[in-house]
C-alpha cells in the first residue's frame, strides 16, 4: 500500500493481544483474583409478565455458604432508579427500572431476588428454595399485541415509547403517477449477539474511602464510571472501571443492565468483592437483543425504473425497558434514516413506533438498524425491476447518488457526504461476472435446481457525532483522547479511551502512532480500557475505533513529535523544521543523516533536565482529543453480493459466493480491515439463516441453549471476498471512516434477495427473516398453489 | 450452571457398578461420555444424587465380531466405532451415520451405549440400531438379558431399561454381501442433530426382510411401514400419502406440515439411490 516501507498505516500487522489470547492468557473479568470474592447469581422470572404476592427466602438464606439473599425492594435502597429515554426524540416515553423487580416482573428473566454465596454452585442451591407466590398476568410478546394490549407500565398510558413520522416530498402524487408499486411486510427475528464471554462484572467496594473499583466485561468504562457513580450515589472519581480482556461484545455490553448494577450493590452490603458471571442460559435470557422489527413498506417506480416513492412503517418492539442509558430507539430511527438511503428517491414517508412488549430490553448489536433499512430497501428494488422486468443491477445504477456529487440531503433527514456507491458497485462486479452467473443459473433451472443471486447497497452511518448524544441527556461521548508519552527509555506508551474488544483498536493505534511518532510499532505499548488511567472517551460503539479513536491518537503521536523536535532543537541549536524523525532515530531534513535518538532525546528529557537550556520545561506526555462536532453522522457506504442455492425438496439455502465491496477511507490495517467485514458479514449471515430467539406470543422464551440458537459456523460459510474502495474522509487527519459494521450491514440483504431470485421462478416470495427451511418450503408451497404469473401480478399492482 | 450436589462413585468393574446401582436405583445415574448428562446436570434439568460413572470398567469396552453378528460394548466411543475396520466391514451403514453425530470433540468423548439409553429421537445411532434389528445387552446384579431393538425405545428418552439395569453392549447382526443401504439426514448446520433422517436398509442379513426407518419425527425413531411395503416395488403416490400419515401421527405440534415435506422428499431421494 505504501511507497516508504517503514510506514506502519497500510500494513497488515498481527494484533499483538491475539498472541496472547490464542495462547490461553486471556485476563477477562473471571480470572481476576479477588480474595473473599462473593459468587452472585439471580433468581429470575419464569414469567413473562406477573405479580410478586409474597417472597419466601428464608429457606435460602439457611443455606450455610449464603451470605445475602436480597429482594429487588432490598437492593432498590441503594440506588436511584433509571429509564432510558433519549431527549433527541421529543415526546419518547419510557419507564423506570430498578436493577432488580420490585413487586412486578415485565420479562421472563427480569432478575427478582439476589443470592450471594461462597461458590456459584451454593448460589444456586439457594436460588432452588426461594419460593415466589406469582400471579401471572396477560403478557403481550408480538409487536402487533403489545400495540393493542393495554399498557405494560400504566404510568406510559398505553404500549407505544414513541412514534415518528419522516417525511419528504409527496408521496400521494408520487404513488398514483407510478408505473409500478411493490409492497410488502418484511418480518425480523429477535436475535443477539453471542459474545464468547459472557457478560461478567466483579465490583469491590471499600467503605472507607467510599470508592467503587468494577472490572466488567464492557465496551464503554467511562461511561459505565458515571453511571454507577450517579445511580449509587458516590463520588464519582472515586469510581473506577475496568475493562481486562473482554471477549467480544457487539453492543451487547454498551449498557447498564440491572444484574451488574446489582452487584455493585451486592459489593456494598456485603462488604466483599462480589462477582456475577452470567451463564449462557441466562446470557439468552437476559443479553440485549436486537432487531424485532415488523416493516410494512411500498416503493414506486416509474417505466424506466426511477425511483419515485417510497414508504415505509416500522413497528419496532423493544421489550419491557428501554435500554438505559442510550434508549432503545437507535434501530428504528436508523431505519427511517437509512431504508433507500443509497438511492435519490424525491418522495418519502416513514413512519416508526417503538413499543413495548413482555420480553427483555432490545438494544444495540452490531450495525443498528441498518441490515433492516438494507433488506427493506434492497429487497423491494428488486421486486420492482422484477416487475418492471428490468435487470436489478441497472435499477440501482440508475437511482444511486453519484460518486462526486456534493453533500446529500437525503430523504430520510441524513446528510449523507462522500458517497462512493458507484465506485463500490464497479469494485463489486469487477470480480463476479454477473452474465456467466445468469448462464449457470439458466442451465441449473432446467436440471431443476434453483440458483439466485441477491445484490445489497447500503449506506453506513459509520462514526457518530457530538450531536446525537449531545441531545440525548446521557452520559454517552463521541469523543476520544489519547494520551501518548515518551518514556525515558525512548519507548512509547498510549493510554486510549477507544477500548478494544476483539477488534484490534489498540493494534491500530498502535501503528498510527508508530508513523505520527516516528519510532517502530514493536516500540510502540497501547493500554486502554480503565476509567482511571486513561482519559475519559466513549470507548467503543458505532463504527468509530478507526475514526474518532485513531485519529485521536494520531493528533496526540503528532503533538509528541513537534515536542522531541523541539526538545532535540534545543540540544542540537537546530531548527526543528530542519529536522524529521524516522523509526527512533532524528535526521536532518536535507542529507537524512543521523542527528540523535529518540531515546537520547527521552534521557534528557526525563532525567538530564539540566542539560536543556534555561526555563525548558519538557512536556513528553500530552494528551488530544477528537469529536466530529457538528457532524452527526460520519458516512460512508458499501455494497454485498451474495449467490445462493436453494434444495427445493427441503427448503435449504446453501450460500455459494459472498463479495464485498466497502469505503472504509485509508486503510490502518489490511488484515484487520478484512477481518472487521468478514466477521460482520457472518453475523449478517446468522440473522439471515439461522439466529432466532424465539418466543410465545405470551412473551413466553422458547430459546435456552445454542443446540436452539443457531450461529453460523465456519463449515456454512463460504469464503468472503472483500474489495476496498478507500476515499480518506478529508475531515480528519487520517482519514478512516470505519469498517466494523458494514459486513453486518448488508449480508442478510443481499441473500434475502439472493434467495428470492432462486424462487422467482416457482412465484415464491420469502419476506421474514431468518430464512429457515421451514419458511422456504412454506413459500415454495404457497406459491405451487397459485400460477406464478398471476402472483407476481398481483405483487405488482397495489 | 453448577450441577446440584452428587455423590459421585467409580467403580472399576461392572459387579461393583451394578451393585451400587440396585443400592441406589432411581436416586442413581450412570454417566458415560456425559456429552449429554452433564449439561442436563448443569442445568439441573436432571438432579441425580448417585452418580456412578463407568469410565474406567474396560469390560464395557470394544468391539468384537462372531460369525452372525458384530458387539459393540456399550462404552465404545464414536471414534473408536469410525475406526473400526470391523464396522467398516460388517456394518458400514453404521460408520456412515455416526459421521453426522456432532464434531470430533463429541465423538472422542460420547458412547453407543450412552446415546442408546438416552435415546433422542434425533439420534443417529439409535435408529441405525432400529434399522438394522440389533440387539441391547442389559445387565443388572441379578442377571443379563438381550432386549430386541424394537421393543426397546418406550418413548421420549425413555427405553425399556430397568433403573438397577446398565447397558453392557449391542449385538448387531453382520450384513450379507449383496446388502445395501441408504442413510439421508437433513440437519441445519453440519454435525446438528437431524431435522428428519431416513434409513432405508432392506434384506441386511440376507433374509428378506425390509426396514425402513424415520428418525427426528416425534417422540422415537419408528419403522415406516408405508416405505418397508414399498421397496423393492415400483413406487406408486399413494406410498408417500401414506408416509405423511405417519408423519402427522408421530408429530402432534405445529413442526407437522414442515416434518412431512422434508421427510418426503428425504424418503424419495433414499429409494432412488436404491433404485
Ligand atoms: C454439541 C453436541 C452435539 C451433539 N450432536 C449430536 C448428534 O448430531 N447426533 C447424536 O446422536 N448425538 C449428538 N449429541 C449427543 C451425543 O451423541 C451424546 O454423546 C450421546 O447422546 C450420549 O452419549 P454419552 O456417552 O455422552 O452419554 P452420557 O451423557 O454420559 O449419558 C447419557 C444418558 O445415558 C445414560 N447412560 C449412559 N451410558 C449408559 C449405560 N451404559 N447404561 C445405562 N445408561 C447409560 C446416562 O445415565 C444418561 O442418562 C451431541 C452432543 C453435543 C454436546
Amino acid at each position: 500500500m505504501s511507497a516508504a516501507t517503514d510506514q506502519e498505516v497500510g500494513r497488515s500487522r498481527v494484533r499483538p493481544r491475539a498472541r496472547r489470547l490464542v495462547a490461553g492468557r486471556g485476563r477477562y473479568t473471571d480470572d481476576i483474583a479477588a480474595p473473599r470474592a462473593v459468587h452472585v447469581a439471580f433468581y429470575r422470572s419464569p414469567h413473562p409478565h406477573a405479580r410478586i404476592k409474597a417472597l419466601e427466602l428464608s429457606a435460602a438464606r439457611a443455606i450455610p455458604g449464603v451470605v445475602l439473599v436480597a429482594s429487588g425492594a432490598d437492593i432498590a435502597r441503594h440506588c436511584k432508579p433509571f429509564a432510558g429515554v433519549h431527549r433527541l426524540f421529543i415526546g419518547m416515553k419510557a419507564a423506570d427500572q430498578l436493577p432488580v423487580a420490585v413487586d412486578r416482573a415485565c420479562w421472563q428473566g427480569e432478575p427478582v431476588v439476589v443470592v450471594a454465596a461462597e461458590t456459584r454452585a451454593i448460589a444456586e442451591d439457594a436460588l432452588d428454595l426461594i419460593e415466589v407466590d406469582w400471579e401471572p398476568l396477560e403478557g403481550f410478546g408480538t409487536p402487533e399485541g403489545a400495540l393493542a394490549g393495554p399498557a405494560i407500565h400504566e404510568q406510559l398510558g398505553d404500549n407505544i415509547g414513541f412514534d415518528g413520522i419522516t417525511t419528504t416530498g409527496d408521496v400521494a402524487t408520487a404513488i398514483a403517477g407510478a408505473a409500478v408499486v411493490v409492497e410488502d411486510t418484511f418480518r425480523f427475528g429477535r436475535h443477539t449477539g453471542v459474545c464468547l464471554e459472557a457478560r461478567s462484572i466483579l465490583a469491590v467496594y471499600d467503605p472507607q474511602e467510599q470508592s467503587l473499583v468494577v472490572h466488567e466485561s464492557h465496551q464503554c468504562p467511562a461511561q459505565q464510571q458515571a453511571i454507577f457513580a450517579d445511580l449509587m450515589g458516590l463520588p464519582e472519581h472515586r469510581v473506577r472501571v475496568i475493562c481486562p480482556d473482554v471477549g467480544g461484545a457487539f453492543g451487547i455490553k454498551q449498557q447498564l443492565y440491572g444484574d451488574e448494577l446489582a452487584t455493585c450493590i451486592v459489593a456494598k452490603m456485603t462488604g466483599r468483592p462480589a462477582l456475577f458471571v452470567a451463564d449462557r442460559v441466562e446470557s439468552f435470557a437476559s443479553d440485549i437483543h436486537a432487531r424485532e422489527h415488523v416493516v410494512k413498506a411500498r416503493m414506486a417506480f416509474a417505466h424506466d425504473g426511477s425511483i419515485l416513492a417510497l414508504t415505509l412503517d416500522d413497528l419496532f418492539a423493544v421489550g419491557a425497558y428501554s435500554q438505559y442509558p442510550r434508549s432503545s430507539i437507535g434501530e428504528a430511527s436508523h431505519v427511517a434514516r437509512l431504508t433507500g438511503a443509497p438511492y435519490r428517491i424525491p418522495a418519502y414517508q416513514a413512519r416508526v413506533r417503538m413499543v413495548y412488549q413482555n420480553k427483555p430490553p432490545v438494544g444495540h448489536y452490531r450495525a443498528v438498524g441498518h441490515p433492516i433499512a438494507c433488506a427493506v430497501g434492497e429487497s423491494l428494488i428488486d421486486q420492482g425491476a422484477r416487475a418492471l422486468g428490468l435487470d436489478p443491477i441497472a435499477v440501482r445504477r440508475l437511482n444511486q447518488i453519484r460518486d462526486g456529487s456534493g453533500p446529500h440531503a437525503s430523504h430520510g433527514a441524513a446528510v449523507l457526504e462522500g458517497l462512493t456507491l458507484d465506485a463500490c458497485l464497479d469494485r463489486l462486479l469487477a470480480g463476479f461476472d454477473v452474465t456467466d452467473f445468469r448462464r449457470e443459473q439458466a442451465a441449473a433451472r432446467q436440471r431443476g435446481s434453483l440458483l439466485g443471486l441477491g445484490i445489497a447497497s447500503f449506506v453506513e452511518l459509520a462514526g457518530t457525532g457530538a450531536p446525537y448524544y449531545g441531545e440525548s441527556g446521557a452520559p454517552v461521548t463521541a469523543q476520544e483522547a489519547c494520551l501518548v508519552r515518551l518514556e525515558p527509555s525512548g519507548h512509547v506508551r498510549c493510554q486510549a479511551s477507544a477500548t478494544d474488544q476483539g477488534q484490534g483498536t489498540d493494534t491500530a493505534i498502535g501503528q498510527a502512532v508508530a508513523d505520527a511518532v516516528g519510532v517502530a510499532f514493536d516500540d510502540v505499548e497501547v493500554v486502554s480500557g480503565d476509567s482511571a488511567a486513561c482519559p475519559p472517551g466513549g470507548g467503543a460503539w458505532a463504527s468509530r475505533g478507526a475514526s474518532a479513536g485513531v485519529e485521536a491518537a494520531v493528533r496526540a503521536g503528532r503533538a509528541l513529535r513537534a515536542e522531541i523536535l523541539r526538545l532535540a532543537g534545543l540540544i542540537l541549536q537546530r531548527k526543528p523544521e530542519q529536522m524529521y524523525v524516522r523509526r527512533g532515530v532524528i535526521r536532518d531534513a536535507v542529507t537524512g543523516a543521523e542527528l540523535i535518538t529518540i531515546r537520547e532525546v527521552a534521557v534528557i528529557g526525563h532525567y538530564r533536565q539540566h542539560l536543556l537550556p534555561p526555563g525548558t520545561q519538557p512536556d513528553l506526555s500530552l494528551v488530544r482529543s477528537y469529536v466530529p462536532q457538528n457532524q452527526a453522522f460520519l458516512t460512508t457506504n458499501g455494497i454485498q453480493l451474495a449467490t445462493v442455492s436453494i434444495d427445493p425438496g427441503l427448503g435449504e439455502v446453501r450460500l455459494l459466493r459472498h463479495r464485498v465491496a466497502h469505503d472504509s477511507g485509508t486503510v490502518i490495517n489490511p488484515q484487520l480491515l478484512d477481518e472487521q467485514i468478514r466477521g460482520g458479514v457472518v453475523q449478517g449471515l446468522g440473522a439471515a439463516l439461522f439466529e432466532e430467539i424465539r418466543y410465545g406470543e405470551d412473551g413466553t422464551l422458547g430459546t435456552g441453549t445454542l443446540m436452539d440458537y443457531l450461529v453460523p459456523l465456519a463449515t456454512e460459510i463460504p469464503d468472503i471476498e472483500v474489495v476496498h474502495v478507500t476515499t480518506a474522509d478529508p475531515s480528519t487527519t487520517l482519514g478512516a471512516k470505519g469498517a466494523g459494521e458494514a459486513g453486518t450491514a448488508g449480508a442478510a440483504a443481499a441473500v434475502l434477495n439472493a434467495v428470492n431470485d432462486a424462487l422467482a421462478p416457482l412465484g415464491a416470495r420469502v419476506s421474514a427473516l431468518p430464512l429457515t427451511p421451514e419458511r422456504v418450503l412454506a413459500a415454495i408451497a404457497a406459491a405451487s398453489s397459485v400460477p406464478a404469473e398471476a402472483l407476481s401480478r398481483q405483487k405488482a399492482g397495489t | 450452571m453448577k450441577p446440584a450436589r452428587f455423590n459421585y462413585h467409580r467403580p472399576g468393574n461392572l459387579p461393583d457398578a451394578l451393585a451400587l446401582l440396585a443400592e441406589h436405583g432411581g436416586a442413581a445415574r450412570v454417566l458415560a461420555g456425559g456429552q449429554s448428562l452433564m449439561p442436563l446436570m448443569a442445568m439441573r434439568l436432571t438432579r441425580p444424587e448417585e452418580l456412578i460413572d463407568i469410565n474406567r470398567i474396560d469390560e464395557l469396552k470394544g468391539i468384537t465380531a462372531d460369525d452372525t453378528a458384530v458387539t459393540i460394548g456399550a462404552l465404545t466411543r464414536y471414534t473408536e466405532i469410525l475406526r473400526s475396520e470391523v464396522i467398516a466391514a460388517a456394518v458400514p451403514l453404521l460408520a456412515e451415520a455416526i459421521r453426522h453425530v456432532a464434531h470430533h470433540a463429541i465423538r472422542n468423548r460420547g458412547t453407543i451405549g450412552g446415546s442408546l439409553a438416552l435415546a433422542d429421537p434425533s439420534a443417529e445411532t439409535p435408529a441405525v440400531c432400529l434399522a438394522l434389528a440389533a440387539r441391547v445387552i442389559a445387565r443388572s446384579a441379578a442377571g443379563e438379558r438381550e432386549i430386541p431393538i424394537d421393543s426397546f425405545f418406550h418413548g421420549l428418552m425413555a427405553t425399556e431399561l430397568a433403573e438397577d439395569e446398565i447397558l453392557v453392549g449391542v449385538r448387531i447382526p453382520k450384513r450379507a454381501a449383496s446388502a445395501r443401504h441408504a442413510f439421508l439426514e437433513f440437519a441445519r448446520r453440519r454435525g446438528d442433530f437431524a431435522q428428519a433422517g431416513v434409513i432405508l436398509a432392506p434384506g441386511h442379513t440376507g433374509v428378506p426382510e425390509n426396514r425402513a426407518v424415520v428418525f427426528g419425527v416425534g417422540a422415537t425413531a419408528w419403522r415406516s411401514s408405508a416405505l418397508e411395503g414399498a421397496m423393492g416395488r415400483n413406487i406408486a403416490d399413494d406410498v408417500y400419502a401414506a408416509l405423511r400419515l405417519e408423519v402427522a401421527a408421530a408429530v402432534e405440534d405445529e413442526t407437522a406440515d414442515y416434518k412431512a415435506r422434508i421427510v418426503t422428499t428425504l424418503a424419495e431421494r433414499a429409494m432412488a439411490r436404491l433404485a
